[in-house]
């Protein structure tokens, strides 16, 4: 099962970046940047556009090669390796990316698969479609999609398939790239409740990166800002709105952040479990695309 | 690292009980040993077990399913962890059953025939829509969108100059060396010449530009309008009352239908001066007797021929390339196969013309 709960401390750093730089052509993204996201929490990223939130992303899954600095993944540094030291700790994370980058050619189930068909060869194709179907299952998906090409879902429905391939391997850590974007207020609600209740089963550690209040209110034990090239600063969202830093003010102070922070408030007052059969109940009357019985296409 | 999955049976085959680290690293066999696992025993115990994680997790729930017994000595995220796994037990519903094989290729072979016929009409249909809009211009000239008309001419006439000029050189040279090989054989490379002027005038100056341009400006017309298609930049277009017919096709249509011939007696022209080297430098016929030979063997209506072809080629060229491009729907990969099937399309037709105009040409006496 999941490790033992225990007090972040030094030795629960599970991505460690020191003084990352990057920069395409004369344009400085990141300069002198750290950050630390602890074991078993969910950290959101947030920052303006074009702050580079999905190239940090990037640089910690080695998809981007910094100018210089220092990144360390469960306590190994990652930057430019491709040995088997370096994949089976890529076995060990799983990432959404924004538009869900599900294989086209593919199916559904058969996208779950491909993970779990390269590290564990051995493993019987039964047992296998057996490991897709409970996945496709935990991330919400109705039964009918796991045979569904990516071109046959809706936006929402691929980014729960890209989900349940990410998490085929059973990560111990999770990085998402804005999963709640574009989704309607009642599926993004949905889809936070799916995180925080993956996180609390399977002992996930998640990056999120999101623009979406109500999901840093609702989900995020710690946000980090990014604003001129580097995290400005990390902490609870009570700990940020005491800094003294114009843009987190007007982030968390302006009109959509105190909506989200009532909102928030709200759905603390009242029962979780509550919470998400009321949602189940909505998405399901509106016919929408997590509906049980609905045959998208 | 922890110990493997495993499981042994306690108390004379009553309990299952399973140890070890049930995770999927850390399976190895055991699923096959629990498939051919011939007892029934009373209840699952996980206690020993030392991490788990949803396959483990699964794997007991599918036992204790099937078997219809309990699990015990699970610890608080265990119990959670199967609960949750029960929850999500529902099999995908299965795809609809195969077609037998000989129905599926009559089916196929139907649906290629349908699809080729609607390609066909539409082809045409589009056609139709840009000759409309083509007049439309006409009656108002100040509708003439001359940037993209000039930008269109560059890029599909004179950036295509170098590959082409390279490409019908090296042919011109080709046709000298296999022509006047076979010729030796009756004393008679002299006819090289004959052989190299009226090829490439007739026919291969245009049709290797056809293709050339094809390859070219036609996959890049299809590419480049499907992707303005997925990004909404056309529906974007028609909300601000820009025809997209006026402002993209016509332009590339225009561009493709002036400069094919222009491209075309460039190519013949190099692949002369390619087949003139040759003779030169091989067959010792300098290049002035080269010349005063193919204005004696060469009638004017070969170049008349490659001329009059060249235009069509390039509309059909264009037209196929711009379509495709408007059909593009749905996602990247529609960018991809409808630049193809541009191409092809593209090369297909302009051959088969290629074919009605030599017997069109043959009989009205220009041979």
């Amino acid at each position: 099962m999941t490790p033992p709960r225990k007090a972040p401390g030094a030795d629960d750093v599970v991505i460690c970046v020191r003084g990352l730089t990057n920069r395409f052509g004369d344009q400085l993204v990141h300069e002198n940047l750290d950050l630390d996201v602890h074991r078993g929490e969910i950290l959101g990223v947030v920052g303006g556009s074009g702050t580079g939130k999905s190239v940090l992303m990037r640089s910690i899954i080695g998809l981007q090669t910094p100018e210089s600095g220092e990144v360390q993944v469960f306590g190994e540094s990652m930057i430019g390796r491709e040995d088997v030291d370096a994949r089976n700790i890529r076995a060990r994370w799983g990432v959404l990316f924004q538009g869900g980058a599900l294989f086209s050619t593919l199916t559904v189930a058969e996208n779950v698969q491909v993970p779990i068909r390269e590290y564990f060869p051995r493993i019987e194709q039964a047992l296998l479609e057996e490991i897709a179907a409970y996945k496709v299952t935990m991330t919400g998906l109705p039964p009918e999609a796991g045979h569904k090409f990516p071109s046959e879902l809706s936006g929402g429905m691929r980014k729960r398939a890209g989900l349940a391939r990410s998490l085929a391997l059973d990560p111990e850590l999770l990085f998402l790239d804005e999963p709640t974007a574009g989704l309607d207020p009642i599926g993004a609600a949905a889809f936070d409740d799916l995180i925080k209740s993956l996180k609390e089963t399977l002992g996930l550690t998640v990056f999120l990166i999101t623009h979406d209040l109500d999901t840093l209110h609702a989900i995020c034990d710690r946000v980090a800002v990014l604003a001129d090239k580097h995290v400005v600063a990390v902490g609870t969202i009570p700990e940020l709105l005491a800094l003294d830093h114009p843009w987190i003010q007007e982030y968390f102070n302006g009109p959509r952040g105190r909506a989200a922070q009532d909102a928030a408030d709200r759905e603390a007052g009242a029962d979780p479990l509550e919470n998400m059969k009321r949602r189940q109940a909505a998405l399901e009357a509106a016919g929408g695309d997590t509906a049980p019985d609905k045959d998208a296409g | 690292m922890s110990a493997p999955a495993d499981f042994d049976l306690a108390d004379n085959g009553k309990t299952l009980r399973f140890s070890g680290s049930l995770t999927l690293a850390r399976l190895g066999d055991m699923p096959q040993h629990l498939d051919d696992l011939e007892a029934s025993p009373d209840r699952i115990d996980i206690a020993p077990v030392e991490r788990m994680d949803t396959v483990g997790a699964w794997l007991i729930h599918r036992i204790a399913r099937d078997h219809d017994i309990p699990v015990e000595g699970a610890n608080g995220d265990q119990a959670n962890l199967l609960e949750q796994i029960a929850a999500a037990d529902q099999p995908l519903k299965e795809p609809p059953a195969a077609v037998p094989s000989l129905q599926r290729v009559l089916n196929q072979m139907g649906e290629a025939t349908i699809r080729a016929g609607v390609t066909l009409v539409g082809l045409v249909g589009f056609f139709g829509a840009v000759l409309i809009d083509l007049f439309a211009v006409l009656r108002h000239p100040r509708r003439i969108r001359w940037n993209a008309l000039v930008r269109q001419f560059e890029v599909v006439g004179v950036d295509a100059l170098g590959i082409i000029g390279l490409m019908s050189f090296l042919i011109g040279i080709v046709i000298a060396q296999q022509g006047a090989i076979q010729l030796r054989q009756f004393g008679a490379e002299v006819f090289t010449i004959n052989l190299v002027g009226r090829l490439t005038l007739r026919e291969l100056g245009v049709l290797m530009t056809a293709i050339m341009v094809a390859g070219r400006s036609g996959s890049a017309f299809a590419a480049q309008l499907g992707s303005m298609k997925l990004a909404e930049e056309v529906d974007a277009m028609r909300t601000i009352g820009v025809s997209p017919m006026q402002a993209l096709v016509l332009p590339r249509v225009v561009a493709a239908f002036c400069m094919m011939p222009m491209l075309s007696f460039y190519s013949a022209m190099v692949g002369l001066v390619g087949g003139g080297l040759f003779c030169w430098f091989s067959l010792d016929i300098p290049p002035i007797t080269f010349v005063s030979r193919i204005r004696e063997v060469v009638p004017m209506t070969d170049l008349w021929q490659g001329l009059l072809k060249a235009p069509v080629f390039g509309l059909i060229i264009a037209i196929a390339g711009c379509f495709q491009g408007m059909q593009v729907e749905g996602n990247a990969e529609a960018v991809g196969l409808r630049t193809t099937a541009a191409v092809v399309q593209s090369i297909f037709l302009v051959i088969v013309l290629d074919a009605f105009f030599a017997v069109f040409f043959a009989s009205i006496g220009w041979i």
